[in-house]
């Protein structure tokens, strides 16, 4: 434990733990733990970051890196759906607004929810109710947060499916989830979810079920509606395209733990973590010329259950025998600053990977 | 390995320039008017009313050695192409020759001997593996249904097949659950690979596993490819990774192939709009390009239900360059340059096919509406060069090549020097260098 | 919708002339491809053998089968008259021809058994949909506690006890032994609250079984269903928890409780025979019980048809319901 929290003031920013941080959402040392009949499931494992608003924060990760868990337990999800099995832990500090939601009254959160911070998800055709009109829905999303009449609501519907660019609002506010075609299904969720002009979005792999000109529209529409409303985006995906198209900060999660933390273009440019290089390397990109040959991460992601000693990365990292004293499998590496506002956690020297980087990555991507 | 990519480039770009010959296969797939009809039945007796025309007339061949990569949305036919040409599904019209030998109308007897020569790889490993089977069943399955008994036992060759696919051999004994999405993907591959097919189908092969997972398995199949002389057909949604492993992509929409082509001048200079919006629409890794929306073409609204296709070209509703032959007339799939067809009236970097239709469907302006004036003033001054171009020389090919080359040069020019602001920057003039030397020419 | 809805109706009407050529053949052919004479049985055993040829004559044994078929329907939507020699009867629409051993005609003493019942049915209904559904949400919400074991327990014995071990049980203790509740069948025109505490007994032990098949269903569905992304959405709206659970998840759960209960009601409509024959309640099931001791044909034909039909209108019930629940269902 004295261990992690220390993690958290390696981040940097704000070292003293003074209780109102300024950031519009801060997260600070966020642990959400499963209990499972195999083991605990650490699914997220010491985890800071901070957004302010108008801005947006991309996490990248692969399945079971814990960037959904990460989103669901901000939203005060994560134990959600989970009757009778052993309750999902949460630790940490997640400052919204001035507001720490994991000491507060849950009722108090759910009031937030839905008002102050909304999700999108990936499949909007399973996550919207099939039996229920769309309208019905959104009248429903603005109804509990706020005293109108049905007619009110239903006129904000309307006005909110206009918004995200839905023909014919006023006929399809009636229509039935399956009636619509995939796009139009996610502009629906979209619609529904800023419906409260919420000043925190979560949007989890909202692309990811879409067709690529789908999803271009898609993007853009959340793009337009954030300059218009000026919230704070959170974006979770495993495609790098999608959070270079939006993020101006970028997380890399791996194995419950962020690995890297910076701007875009630091991230993108001057990568320092061997996993951020993997990522980069395993992606055909179409903005390139062709590449010879792809260059993979080799073995599969960590068990949550048994997360490798020391560095989490290592069994998979090309580079792990760089640093001495077999240091890599025995300490865990500790996010520590490599630029402006840039944070990685690897035992590689700063020098090292730089010349890493540039000398064997960098050309060959 | 970088040697045989080499050999690939080299094949690619000669391809451009010598059309089929190149080619260093003959045919060996060869699809005519291949049509797929499901019937939709509705109403009081179950009358059928209509049909979902899946696929709607595909004409295409496959030639020994080479890789065709498939991309449109979903909706397109392209999963049920693969079906199609893999027997799958029975065929509503057309003719599916492999070989040489018609075998669009073969039953189940007539195509067992077929079946060890077409395989195909599947999207999900995860429902495509009897879980009640060790992976030694499921691998060794091919022989014992083909009556095959390989040089050393199933066995032994079942384990020579997993240590090719980069699975331990040892784990012959273990279930589908012990393993890891990547693993059950090689293990389809070990599968498929068992009869030493030489066609090998894969629908979505990597679309449903990690980006570094996904890596794996695309060097994998490019590396047996190279070994076993493979040849493959890989239907993806995702351009990126086509691009990555084929030698020709064709890209459908609702139904059709709308542009088939080598890989260098689909993506250097795609002619069908649709090709270029689709394009346009892949999110970019590279945070500089952000909010770069001149280079992007917004389609509106959805793909058109493939229940009733629009008349004429199927994308004119939502083409921004749609005139009314569009609405009219289909446009055939021509070989407009070497090596590439295109069905298209007024196709991008490319003489216009219907010059003397120049009245923009209502429809088409709307669609323009969300295309940047760049893109535009950049499709008319390339298809103007390209009509120039003509003019001068007689032999188009030479002159393409030249470009496609010139491109090159300056695109590896840019990646070389690297220190990436000056590679984005050059990125982002490529295109425009290369047709503005196209014009100077 | 109304075409969905005309579909189905048609469907159900040639299910219920299927119903009937079974039926027809398995009570009037069959017994004659086995050698035993219908008519004899009519008359009795020891019967001069001219009484058993009018019998033959009068309910046209002889004639071929389909023109036996086609005055059978005949008689059930128009009647039919039967005739041999002097001896006329007219038997009006609806017929279903005449009782074996008390050669009372058959349609009359269904009418009068059938509101009992229909009463018995729905009623036990009413008890098990709402114990059954209560218990097995409260056990999908605390999966895995104290409640959902016990309540599971209790459920797996309901499904396993059979009605006559609860029933005389419950009779033993409630009845006689206890004198809390009077065990004797009384008629709803006779007395409305003495009918309503000689049918207390029934209903639960009747809906005892069913709440047991009906909590287990609900608790397995509204856990799958609990698992569904929307339900996930509609938390992340802020919507409370009752609102979720009863709102959201209910609506879906319903689906499949609904088409059990059509299947379930129908079938009971037909005649729950092991209850009515515990209780002496003079309904369908005890009349069809008798008619099978007795070899008494028309009464078993006419409850089985009466049955056929419950279960049909049921389930088209249940089908309009099923369209009602889940838009989707209305494309098809």
């Amino acid at each position: 434990m004295t261990e992690l929290s220390k993690t958290g003031a390696a981040v940097g920013e704000p070292t003293d733990s003074s209780p109102k941080p300024s950031s519009f959402l801060e997260v600070r040392d966020l642990k959400v733990h499963f209990p499972t009949d195999d083991g605990l499931v650490k699914s997220v494992d010491g985890l800071s970051f901070q957004l302010e608003k108008g801005k947006t924060l991309g996490i990248v990760g692969e399945s079971g890196s814990g960037k959904s868990v990460t989103s669901l337990g901000i939203m005060g999800l994560h134990t959600a759906g989970q009757y009778g099995k052993r309750k999902a832990q949460i630790s940490g500090e997640i400052w919204l607004n001035g507001t720490e939601l994991l000491s507060a009254d849950p009722d108090h959160v759910r009031k937030l929810r839905g008002r102050d911070m909304a999700m999108i998800f990936q499949d909007p055709l399973s996550a919207l109710h099939p039996y229920y009109t769309i309208g019905a829905q959104i009248v429903e999303a603005y109804r509990i947060h706020h005293d109108v009449d049905k007619k009110t609501a239903r006129k904000r519907a309307v006005e909110m499916l206009d918004r995200v660019g839905i023909p014919q609002p006023d006929k399809r506010v009636d229509s039935y989830p399956h009636e619509f075609s995939g796009g139009m299904r996610q502009r629906a969720m979209i619609a529904m979810s800023l419906v409260n002009n919420p000043e925190l979005l979560i949007a989890d792999e909202p692309t990811t079920a879409l067709d690529v000109t789908v999803q271009a529209q898609i993007l853009d529409l959340i793009r337009d509606l954030q300059k218009e409303f000026g919230s704070a985006v959170i974006i979770i995906t495993h495609d790098l395209g999608v959070v270079a198209e939006l993020a101006d900060d970028i997380l890399v999660m791996y194995g419950g733990r962020c690995v890297e933390r910076g701007p875009a273009e630091k991230v993108f440019y001057e990568p320092r973590h061997p996993y951020t290089w993997g990522l980069l390397g395993s992606m055909p990109r179409l903005d390139r010329d062709q590449q010879e040959r792809l260059i993979p991460v080799k073995g599969s992601p960590p068990s949550l259950i048994n997360v490798p000693s020391g560095c989490a990365f290592n069994p998979r990292c090309p580079y792990a025998d760089v640093p001495k004293d077999n240091l890599t499998r025995t300490v865990r590496p500790e996010l520590t600053e490599v630029g402006t506002k840039h944070w990685a956690a690897c035992h590689m020297s700063q020098e090292q990977r730089e010349r890493i980087w540039t000398e064997e990555i960098a050309p060959k991507l | 390995m970088s040697e045989n990519a080499e050999d690939k480039e080299v094949k690619a770009a000669g391809a451009a320039t010598l059309s089929k010959d190149a080619a260093p296969g003959e045919t060996l797939l060869k699809v005519t008017g291949l049509q797929k009809h499901f019937p939709i039945k509705k109403g009081l007796f179950q009358r059928q009313v209509g049909a979902v025309r899946a696929v709607d007339g595909l004409d295409f061949e496959v030639r020994s050695g080479e890789t065709l990569g498939v991309v449109g949305e979903s909706g397109c036919g392209k999963s049920t192409m693969g079906r199609l040409i893999t027997r799958l599904l029975e065929p509503t019209a057309g003719q599916i020759e492999f070989e040489g030998k018609d075998i669009t109308h073969l039953g189940v007897g007539g195509m067992r001997p077929m079946r060890r020569d077409v395989q195909m790889i599947f999207q999900d490993p995860y429902s495509s593996l009897n879980p009640r089977h060790t992976i030694g069943t499921i691998v060794g399955a091919p022989f014992r249904l083909q009556g095959v008994e390989p040089e050393g036992g199933i066995k032994k060759e079942v384990q020579r097949l997993l240590s090719v696919v980069g699975l331990n051999p040892e784990h012959y004994n273990r279930y589908p659950h012990e393993f890891s999405g990547g693993q059950r993907q090689r293990i389809g591959i070990a599968r498929a690979l068992a009869l030493k097919p030489k066609l090998v189908v894969a629908d979505e092969p990597v679309s449903a596993l990690d980006v570094s997972i996904q890596a794996q398995v695309v060097n994998l199949m490019d590396d047996l490819q190279e070994e076993l002389g493979l040849t493959y057909v890989i239907i993806a949604h995702d351009l990126s990774v086509v691009r990555h492993v084929s030698d020709r992509i064709a890209v459908m929409y609702l139904g059709k192939i709308v542009e088939l082509a080598d890989r260098e001048s689909l993506y250097k200079a795609p002619m069908h709009p649709y090709t270029k919006a689709l394009m346009s629409a892949v999110p970019i890794p590279d945070p500089r390009r952000k909010n770069a929306k001149s280079e992007r073409i917004l389609l509106k609204g959805d793909v058109p239900s493939p229940i009733s296709p629009p008349s004429g070209c199927r994308f004119h509703t939502r083409c921004w360059k749609a005139t009314e032959i569009c609405r009219t007339t289909e446009p055939a799939l021509l070989e407009l340059k070497p090596g590439q067809r295109v069905a298209c009236h007024h196709p991008e970097n490319f003489e216009d096919q219907a010059p003397q239709d120049t009245v923009l469907l209502t429809a088409a302006k709307e669609a323009a509406e969300l295309v940047a004036d760049e893109v535009l003033a950049e499709s008319a001054e390339t298809s103007a060069a390209v009509a120039a171009e003509l003019a001068e020389e007689d032999t188009s090919e030479e002159s393409t090549s030249e470009e496609s080359t010139s491109e090159e040069a300056t695109s590896e020019a840019s990646t070389s020097e690297t220190s990436a602001p000056e590679a984005a920057a050059s990125d982002e003039s490529t295109e425009e260098t290369g047709s503005q030397e196209s014009t100077d020419k | 919708m109304l075409a969905y809805l005309i579909r189905r109706l048609f469907a159900a009407i040639v299910m219920l002339v299927v119903i009937i050529l079974v039926v027809f053949s398995i009570f009037f052919l069959v017994p004659k491809w086995a050698g035993v004479d219908i008519a004899t049985s009519f008359v009795g055993k020891q019967a001069d053998p001219h009484a058993v040829e009018a019998v033959r004559e009068k309910l046209g044994l002889s004639d071929p089968i389909y023109s036996q078929v086609w005055h059978f329907f005949k008689g059930i939507f128009v009647g039919r008259t039967y005739a041999a020699g002097g001896d006329v009867t007219h038997c009006a629409a609806p017929c279903f021809g005449y009782s074996f051993r008390s050669e009372q005609a058959v349609w009359p003493v269904l009418t009068d058994r059938f509101p009992v019942t229909l009463g018995l049915a729905l009623g036990a209904a009413v008890l098990w949909l709402v114990l059954g559904v209560a218990a097995g949400v409260l056990s999908a919400l605390k999966r895995g506690s104290l409640w959902d074991r016990g309540a599971m327990v209790v459920a797996l014995s309901g499904v396993s006890l059979p009605i006559y071990f609860t029933g005389l049980l419950s009779l033993a203790i409630f009845s006689y032994g206890l004198n809390w509740i009077n065990g004797q069948y009384v008629s709803i025109s006779d007395s409305f609250s003495g009918w309503l505490g000689g049918m207390i007994l029934p209903w639960i032990t009747l809906a005892f079984l069913y709440a047991a098949m009906y909590a287990r269903i609900t608790r397995a569905t509204m856990l799958e269903i609990l698992g569904e992304d929307y339900i996930r959405t509609a938390r992340a709206k802020g919507l409370t928890e009752p609102v979720v659970i009863g709102k959201h998840a209910m609506r879906s759960t319903m689906t499949p409780i609904l088409t059990m209960l059509g299947m379930d009601l129908g079938a009971l409509i037909g005649g729950a025979i092991l209850t009515e024959t515990t209780f002496s309640i003079p309904g369908l099931g005890q009349a069809v019980l008798t008619a099978i001791k007795n070899q008494d044909l028309p009464i078993i034909l006419g409850v089985t048809l009466i049955t056929s039909l419950a279960v049909l209108i049921a389930n088209l019930a249940v089908d309009v319901l099923y369209a009602v629940i889940d838009p989707r269902v209305r494309l098809a």
